[in-house]
């Protein structure tokens, strides 16, 4: 049944609407935000698709999902077909159908994106991709015959978690080494519940386990092993380095000790991975939001995490420092709307210059300054610049600062002649991911900064093909304990 | 899961524990800790390794039940397991020889100190301890200090054991009539490390304590840990946990600390009044094989 309908009538159709758990209900709770599309709505959403004969929306995926030919499927009622065809490109098609920023990406090139709206591709992927998961029918890839040599990945965010199932499915044996007691790297600690349900995680991460991945929590490689050992008396072939960038940025300012002030990262972790919000029936606390004024510093994706996050643990008032204006915030569109809609205040225009404390060290106000912006920068955006003499307070009882990460170098440290560049970041090959040590791989975070987890999955996918070609021209180790 | 081998009581409200984490144990070096979740409803907290047998695969940790989870810790015993154990963290302990150096340990400090002063003693430096508490029955590893000291000088504050006094009491005067004292180790509550730093800083003695901050990964993730030294912040997980007494800022390590005293006090009650609960989380060995075949074929 393929989609009869005249280009002219198809751009007629609006585009369908995410259904949303209402603000003043979803303040006070962690469920997620958005409820998902009816089975109609998906059928109406892609009916809309002008199935182009060269899909710019393909060209947007960093991934190259097969946009046109899962839509169409989609339209025709076959949404396990669907489900099929984009785990052809991207693994974690739940995951990714929350998160990714389409409007810069697939839906941002969709040609109806001209003069209508763009099509809903991200509420299609997740369409099938909850349709798949609830239907208990994923279709994993089968394994290849094993070729008895091993790889080692390090992390397991979206880079390694997305090199894990392509290198299984090559035959290859592959143990995944997470620092954490659970993994899934920013996923699990850093991206909240309301946005991604951590139920989809793990079961994600289950569907790896079911293929053959093994996981080995609460490793921290540098610390409990080195990359040599792994390569040596641990029997690994190869190793694929998938840290992330988890190292927190300040803001530098005095004052940032103060008790109250976090980082994101912290803040995050506490509520998602230690379930904070739970407390007292989960053991890990964090700073009492209830009734407090709360700020966070920063405009992306992890401050609108962090500022929700606050909301949602009943702040009175939550709110962005930000020093530019709300046309520069880096944030995913969805985030901000959403944010709005919750009662988060953005204050623009303004940076703070110095936490004040009480005579207990707790935090109690921030000395902020005006800004406007001037000329736009390298990165395009404009740039602010202080204005004179408009210094003044902001009452607060915690601050979260949300400016982005760095890279942690625990890795890097203890692993010699692994070149890293002048920011820290590990220095991959282009094509190979392969680092300066032979045989050692790297990709996400790690190498490019802290960037998005459809960037980071296609890394994983791109090293594991580079590991596979690696290991064909390596032959299985003698002494390999798998050999 | 990490099952605990041995849990014995070393004094009202502190036990030691051999707990089955050999690849840890063939790692550890005297001045790294572990991260410990004891069940999957608890907190992550530091402990700092008191020692290892990478024979037997175990290490040591020295645990002092002051909140909710080291009271919860100091309830198990052998046979049962604690779920995460994550490590060997932060920087080993700088050994080389310094000449004469004094170690101190101040409470259930002395369990971190006590491999410090062994390497130490066994790099040829002349050791000097000083195992300071309140009183009598608080004293710890005595037997052990010694075994790996030149001298050992016990302090208790009510006069009821060794010699009257603070810690600090003696290292004054080990200062006044020593001839020279190269370096100093100060483990133990945070009041006690800054009377050491200050009584060490007017003599220029190079002066290492370890911060006790709160953590929550232990791998530089969160910042959480962040300490102000020479008016720096810096990780106590990844750039500690030892640093220059004279630099440290006392003063935020406390104040950050108790940042959440009020839900620690709360928790505690909640844990008292019924241990069951946490109890029941808790994981035994031996259920274990039954309840994870894969774990133990
Ligand atoms: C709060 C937040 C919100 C975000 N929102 C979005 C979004 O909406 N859309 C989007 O596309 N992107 C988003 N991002 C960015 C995205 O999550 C990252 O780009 C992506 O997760 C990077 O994947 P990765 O696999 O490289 O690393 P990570 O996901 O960071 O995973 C790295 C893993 O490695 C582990 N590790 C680190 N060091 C070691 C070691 N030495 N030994 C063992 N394990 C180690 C870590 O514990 C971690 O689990 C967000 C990021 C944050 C923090
Ligand atoms: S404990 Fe998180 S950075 Fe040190």
């Amino acid at each position: 049944m393929t989609n009869s309908l005249p280009p002219k009538d198809r751009v007629k159709i609006p585009r369908q609407e995410m259904p949303t758990e209402p603000p003043e209900v979803r303040q006070h709770d962690f469920h997620e935000v958005n409820l998902g599309l009816t089975t109609i709505q998906a059928h109406a959403e892609a009916a809309r698709c002008l199935e182009c004969r060269n899909p710019q929306c393909v060209s947007g995926c960093p991934v190259g999902v097969k946009i046109k030919e899962f839509v169409a499927l989609v339209h025709d009622g076959d949404y396990l077909g669907a489900a099929a065809k984009i785990r052809e490109d991207n693994v974690l098609p739940a995951v990714t159908g929350r998160v990714c920023p389409q409007e810069d990406q697939c839906e941002g090139a969709c040609i109806l994106g001209t003069r209508f709206s763009a099509l809903g591709i991200g509420y299609l992927e997740r369409f099938v991709a909850d349709y798949e998961r609830t239907s208990g029918k994923i279709g994993l890839p089968k394994r290849a015959p094993s070729t008895g040599q091993r790889v080692a990945i390090i992390g397991s965010g979206p880079a390694g978690l997305s090199a894990a199932g392509d290198l299984v499915t090559k035959g290859h044996d592959v143990v995944v080494f997470e620092a954490l007691h659970e993994p899934g790297g920013v996923l699990i600690y850093g991206i909240p519940e309301f946005r991604l349900p951590k139920e989809i995680v793990r079961q994600e991460i289950d569907n790896l386990r079911a293929m053959g991945i093994s996981f080995e929590t609460n490793v921290v490689i540098g610390k409990t092993y080195t990359i040599d050992e792994l390569l040596g008396e641990e029997g690994f072939d190869a190793v694929f380095i998938a840290t992330g960038a988890g190292l927190p940025k300040f803001l530098g300012v005095p004052g940032e000790h103060l008790a109250g002030v976090y980082s994101a990262n912290e803040f995050l972790t506490r509520v998602n991975l230690m379930h904070a919000n739970q407390f007292p029936d989960y053991d890990e606390p964090v700073y009492d939001c209830r009734e407090r004024v709360v700020a966070v510093v920063g405009a992306g994706n992890t401050a609108m995490d962090a500022v929700r996050t606050a909301r949602r643990l009943g702040a009175s008032k939550a709110m962005l420092l930000y020093r530019r204006s709300e046309a520069e915030m880096p944030a995913r569109q969805e985030e901000i709307h959403h944010a709005r809609e919750e009662g988060i205040e953005f204050v623009t225009l303004t940076a703070p210059l110095e936490f004040l404390g009480d005579e207990k060290g707790r935090l109690r106000a921030a000395r902020c300054q005006r800004m406007e912006l001037g000329e736009p920068d390298a990165s395009g955006r404009r740039s602010p610049r202080p204005i004179p003499d408009s210094e003044y307070e902001i009452e607060l009882d915690m601050a979260i600062i949300a400016l982005g990460t760095g890279a942690n170098p625990l890795v890097q440290r203890a692993t010699p002649n692994l070149a890293t560049n002048e920011r820290g970041y590990i220095v991959a090959d282009a094509e190979t991911l392969e680092t300066s040590r032979p045989g050692v791989f790297a990709g996400g975070d790690i190498v490019t900064g802290g960037a998005t987890v459809i960037l980071a999955m296609g890394a994983g996918r791109q090293a594991a093909g580079a590991i596979d070609a690696y290991l064909k021209s390596h032959p299985p180790r003698q002494d390999s304990p798998a050999s | 899961m990490f099952e605990i081998i041995d849990a014995r009581w070393l004094a009202a409200d502190v036990k030691r524990f051999e707990i089955l984490a050999p690849r840890i144990a063939v790692k550890q070096q005297p001045g790294q800790f572990v991260i410990v979740r004891v069940h999957d409803h608890g907190e992550r907290i530091p402990l700092t390794i008191a020692g290892s047998d990478p024979t037997s695969g175990t290490i040591t940790l020295v645990v002092q039940g002051i909140g909710k989870t080291t009271r919860l810790l100091n309830s198990l015993e052998a046979g049962q397991a604690v779920l995460d154990v994550v490590g060997p963290l932060g920087n080993p302990s700088e050994i080389r020889k310094f000449g004469t150096v004094v170690v101190i340990g101040g409470g259930v400090g002395t369990a971190i100190a006590w491999p410090t002063a062994r390497a130490l003693h066994e790099a040829g430096n002349r050791v000097l301890s000083i195992l300071g508490a309140r009183t009598r029955s608080l004293i710890i590893l005595e037997d052990e200090l010694r075994a790996v000291s030149d001298t050992l000088f016990v302090t208790t504050d009510d006069g009821s054991y060794g010699q009257q006094g603070f810690v600090t009491t003696k290292l004054q005067e080990l200062i006044d009539t020593e001839e020279r004292l190269d370096h100093v180790l100060a483990i133990g509550p945070i009041p006690m490390m800054r009377s050491v730093a200050d009584v060490t800083r007017p003599h220029g003695i190079p002066t290492t304590v370890s911060l006790n901050s709160i953590m929550v990964d232990g791998t530089g993730m969160c910042g959480g840990c962040r300490v102000l030294v020479g008016n720096q912040a810096r990780f106590a997980c990844v750039d500690g946990p030892e640093f220059d007494a004279s630099e440290v800022d006392f003063d935020v390590l406390a104040q950050r600390n108790a940042m959440y005293r009020s839900a620690e006090q709360d928790a505690l009650k909640r844990f008292e009044q019924s241990p069951a609960r946490d109890l029941d989380r808790v994981e035994h060995a031996c259920q274990l094989a039954a309840r994870h075949p894969e774990v133990n074929p």
